[in-house]
Order: C-alpha cells, then sequence, then structure tokens
C-alpha cells in the first residue's frame, strides 16, 4: 500500500493506493487518526484501492466513529469497484458517506 | 465423486504472507471455473481466515506455521487452514452483528456470507485448529 495526503477545499485529502490488508492497515489507521487528531476534516480517496480486507474496513470504520465524535467530516471518495464490493458485504455502504470524488463532495457541501 | 487436492501451501503466520498467497487462491478459483466477484470474494474469505489464525491462533507470534489445502471435486471447493496454535475457543469465533458498528469483528461475516458451508474445530493428531470452508461450484 501506498499513501500521500494533500488538502483540497477544506478537507484533508487521503489517498491510499494498492493493497489493503493486514501488514498495513495500522499504517492506514495511524494516518486517517493523525489527521483527525489534528483536527481536520478527512476524505479516504479509495480510487486506487486494488483490495482491501477486514482489517482496513475496521480503519475507515474508527476514522468514521472519531471524526463522529468529535464533529467532524468524515467520508470515503471515488471508491473503487474492489472495495466497494467488500464494503456492500459489510453493508457499510450504508453507512459511510460515499462520493464519487472531492470535488463532488465540497459541490455537496456547497 | 472423486476429489482431488489442486493445491497444498505451507507458510509462516505474518501479515506480510498474504499478499503471496490471494494470487495462489484467485488462480485456483478461476481455474475450476469461479470467475470475476466469485474468485474476489474466495480470495478474501482465505485471506480472512489467515488473518484469524495470525491475530487469534498465533496471537501474532509470526513463527507459528499455517498449511492451506484446496481439494475440489466436480461439486464443491473446499479450502481446509491448519494451524499448530492453542486450540482456540471455538463458541469465541462468531460475526458480530452488522448493525452493532465498531472497527474490527468482520472476517468471519465475510466467511459465512461468501461459503455455502464453514466448520471449525480442533486437530485430533496434534496440536492446533482448522477450519474447512466449502463453496458449491456446480
Amino acid at each position: 500500500m501506498n499513501y500521500s495526503t494533500r488538502e483540497e477545499g477544506g478537507y484533508l485529502v487521503l489517498d491510499l493506493e494498492g493493497e489493503v490488508d493486514l501488514s498495513c492497515s495500522p499504517d492506514a489507521r495511524k494516518q486517517i487518526l493523525d489527521a483527525l487528531a489534528k483536527g481536520k476534516n478527512l476524505l479516504v480517496d479509495l480510487s486506487d484501492v486494488s483490495y482491501i480486507d477486514s482489517s482496513g474496513v475496521a480503519s475507515l470504520v474508527e476514522g468514521y466513529q472519531t471524526a463522529k465524535k468529535a464533529g467532524q467530516k468524515f467520508g470515503l471518495v471515488g471508491v473503487s469497484e474492489a472495495a466497494m464490493s467488500v464494503l456492500k458485504l459489510a453493508r457499510l455502504d450504508r453507512v459511510f458517506p460515499i462520493h464519487p470524488s472531492v470535488e463532488e463532495r465540497i459541490r455537496e457541501d456547497g | 465423486m472423486k476429489t482431488q487436492k489442486l493445491l497444498e501451501l505451507r507458510f509462516q503466520a505474518s501479515a506480510d504472507r498474504l499478499c503471496l498467497i490471494r494470487p495462489l487462491v484467485k488462480r485456483v478459483a478461476e481455474v475450476v471455473g469461479c470467475q470475476g466477484d466469485l474468485a474476489d470474494q474466495l480470495v478474501l474469505a482465505v485471506n480472512e481466515a489467515c488473518m484469524n489464525v495470525i491475530q487469534h491462533a498465533y496471537k501474532g507470534d509470526e513463527t507459528g506455521e499455517i498449511v492451506l489445502e484446496i481439494l475440489n471435486n466436480k461439486k464443491k471447493l473446499l479450502f481446509r487452514l491448519k494451524d499448530f496454535a492453542e486450540p482456540v475457543d471455538l463458541e469465541s469465533v462468531q460475526p458480530r452483528d452488522l448493525d452493532d458498528l465498531r472497527p474490527g469483528g468482520l472476517g468471519t461475516h465475510f466467511i459465512r456470507e461468501i461459503m455455502d458451508e464453514c466448520v471449525m474445530g480442533h486437530l485430533k493428531d496434534a496440536q492446533g485448529n482448522y477450519i474447512e470452508m466449502i463453496k458449491r461450484i456446480s
């Protein structure tokens, strides 16, 4: 898994890329929780995620819950087909705010 | 009905082995006719079962070993995973209620959702545990 961050429209965007599995999900979790600890609104871009397992999904759930508790915005953008099928299996596609792109999310925020 | 062994792998109970196992499982699934989403789901289920062993049976001890066997006949694909860790409490391996939103606990749900049958137990001839996951492919 590779990751990078960028700022866009009041959000910190965390781009995850490649396979998010048990060997690297602790890194993904740390990036998510560190961003939220800095008080950022966070979007996680999953468009280049080719595989995600339950440990990766758990990092997203923890981020979502942490943000909600702190009153920060959190969402997923550009969710790849591979990631979406796993989220659907966990029925989390109905829980996470999911948008096609960062721009779309920002537009929706108004 | 004749059952044949398609693959047997023995590997360390380490998270960084999972990326080596997944492509092999996917290829086997494809060879027996499971394509696309189904092949991907089978890979996910086997990955999750391996993760359970790494995290809950060996509790992070990477010197432990896992044996993965994949067998098939015309109707079924069987994934058998064995470890040699202390026997786990089988009652504790349960899928969580999906309405109870919390990190973790999804692996067993994925396995049960994807596979048609799933049996867990303790090895009889040695210390350890096994899980057998069956997918009907006819």
